[in-house]
């Protein structure tokens, strides 16, 4: 058996894409912790408030690129800097079957 | 009787941290009979269950105190006609919410209608790939080609699937087409376990007990199936405590991480805690959930690291595993309050190591189904 070379992250999640948490994945704020959380299946994990502000603009409607934009505009910081952590963030949530790309 | 909410006057609650999870198990009923069941050997009956209303308000607090996860379980969950109406409440107080089912229980409607209500997820048990091994483990004729069914409707409505593989000796030469039918079925994730011997599972460790070649393909296999399922399938390997070097930390640490609450209205430390025969368990009907949590004597009694035996005490993995299983100390040391035998600083490993490799190289007895 071959395993394929993964690919490479801007080949997963190419600009135009648009990703959106799977169902069965959301976001919550949680009060008793003070903190934004990712709830998936078995899984709670704490986002710190850069994660958090990614996923909140991946709607299921913006492409990657306008994501981007967004959280450039919005953050006043250095798009491509913001091009790669989103770019992490979006496609390991991928690796764990968090996320996909619906078009 | 009424579930407590109130607190008694003066009592205070010790700042301990919320839990994340609840398992509720909303009943021993099952009609399947899985010989390495974790419910205890003495089951309350159907009479003893709490009320829709009951578990309405366990379910309330449970999200108020800060629980993120409620998994309802069982026995069957779907053996519970109000099933429905206590996912509607979950999922209005925000919590995430599971079913761990075996399938058996659930129609085509029921299934729409769950998901309807918003169930975030669903865990659906595989005793076997085939229906002859898979209906001789879980005891019920017909269960497998109902799962299969019930696995469709679930792809169908889309609520995603995870299967749960319980592993041991006489399915554990399947691991590769356990993982396959997971992909078949759609789950985007599996979690192959291997059991864990308490509850039933210690009555029927002899007949459950791998071999280690049989565990050493296991793990084999399931590193090969990560790599090449990545993006497809999520494996959640949970690997045998026999043929370990240290234990698992139990629950993420006693009274640290989740909460158990039974049929009847007992809070428990982790589902297998009443096999320890002198801890005392707190009931909902006599105190809010809160309180049970943060000074209940049974969450106590194992909480941190003060309870541990030296051996633990001065070792650096005590806050990596806690001192391990309590009731596997309880089971193998007669002992709750002993190092885990799994660990190899136990000086009940070695004896529990060579009970696991003669019982496995023993013809495995029949098993002992579970009986209500
Ligand atoms: S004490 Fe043992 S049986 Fe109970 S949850 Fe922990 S590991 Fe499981
Ligand atoms: S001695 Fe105790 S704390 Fe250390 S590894 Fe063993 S069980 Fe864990």
């Amino acid at each position: 058996m071959t395993t394929p070379l993964p690919a490479a992250p801007e080949d997963r999640l190419p600009d135009a894409a648009v990703p959106k948490l799977s169902r069965g994945v959301r976001t919550r704020w949680d009060e008793a912790r003070e903190t934004h959380m990712l709830l998936a299946p078995e899984r709670a994990l704490r986002l710190d408030a850069i994660a958090a502000a990614i996923l909140a603009e991946t709607d299921g409607e913006r492409s990657f690129a306008a994501i981007v934009d967004v959280l450039a505009e919005k953050y006043a910081a250095p798009r491509e800097q913001i091009a790669v952590d989103a770019r992490k963030l979006l496609v390991d949530l991928m690796d764990k079957r968090m996320m996909e790309v619906v078009r | 009787m009424n579930v407590q909410t109130a607190l008694p006057e003066g009592t205070r609650v010790r700042r301990v941290p919320a839990p994340m999870a609840m398992l509720a198990e909303l009943t021993y009923r099952c009609p399947l009979k899985c010989p390495y069941c974790s419910n205890p050997l003495e089951m309350s009956k159907r009479s003893e269950e709490l009320s829709t209303e009951q578990w309405a308000e366990v379910l309330r607090q449970a999200a108020r105190m800060g629980v993120l996860h409620v998994h309802f379980s069982g026995g069957e969950p779907a053996a519970r006609r109000d099933l429905e109406e206590l996912l509607s409440v979950a999922v209005e107080a925000g919590l995430y919410t599971n079913l761990i089912t075996s399938g058996v229980g659930l129609t085509e409607a029921r299934v729409k209608d769950l998901s309807a209500r918003g169930l975030d997820h669903i865990q659906l048990s595989v005793q076997g790939t085939d229906a002859s091994t898979a209906d001789l483990i879980g005891g019920y004729r017909g269960g497998f080609e109902h799962k299969m069914k019930v696995a469709a409707w679930i792809a169908a409505e889309g609520i995603p699937l995870t299967v749960n593989a319980v592993m041991h000796r006489r399915n554990l030469d399947r691991t590769a087409e356990t993982i396959d039918l997971a992909v078949r079925l759609g789950a985007r994730r599996i979690e192959v376990a291997h059991t864990q011997i308490h509850g039933w599972a210690y009555v029927n460790r002899a007949s459950l007990m791998p071999t280690r070649e049989q565990v050493d393909a296991c793990s084999a296999i399931v590193d090969e199936a990560r790599e090449r399922l990545k993006g497809t399938l999520v494996i959640d390997y949970v690997p045998p405590d026999h043929h370990a070097k240290y234990p698992k930390a139990c629950m993420g640490g006693w009274g640290r991480v989740g909460l158990n609450v039974t049929p009847s209205g007992k809070v428990l430390p982790c589902h297998a805690a009443e096999s320890i025969p002198h801890l005392v368990f707190d009931n909902v009907k006599d105190k809010p959930l809160a309180a049970i949590w943060a000074d209940g004597a049974a969450f106590n009694a194992y909480r941190g690291t003060d309870w541990m035996p030296e051996l633990c005490r001065t070792c650096d993995r005590k806050e990596v595993d806690w001192g391990g299983c309590r009731c596997q100390a309880m089971a193998y040391a007669g002992d709750a309050s002993a190092t885990d035998p799994a660990c190899i600083k136990s000086p009940h490993h070695v004896r529990m190591q060579e009970l696991a490799l003669t019982e496995a190289a023993d013809v495995p007895p029949d098993y002992v189904y579970r009986t209500m």
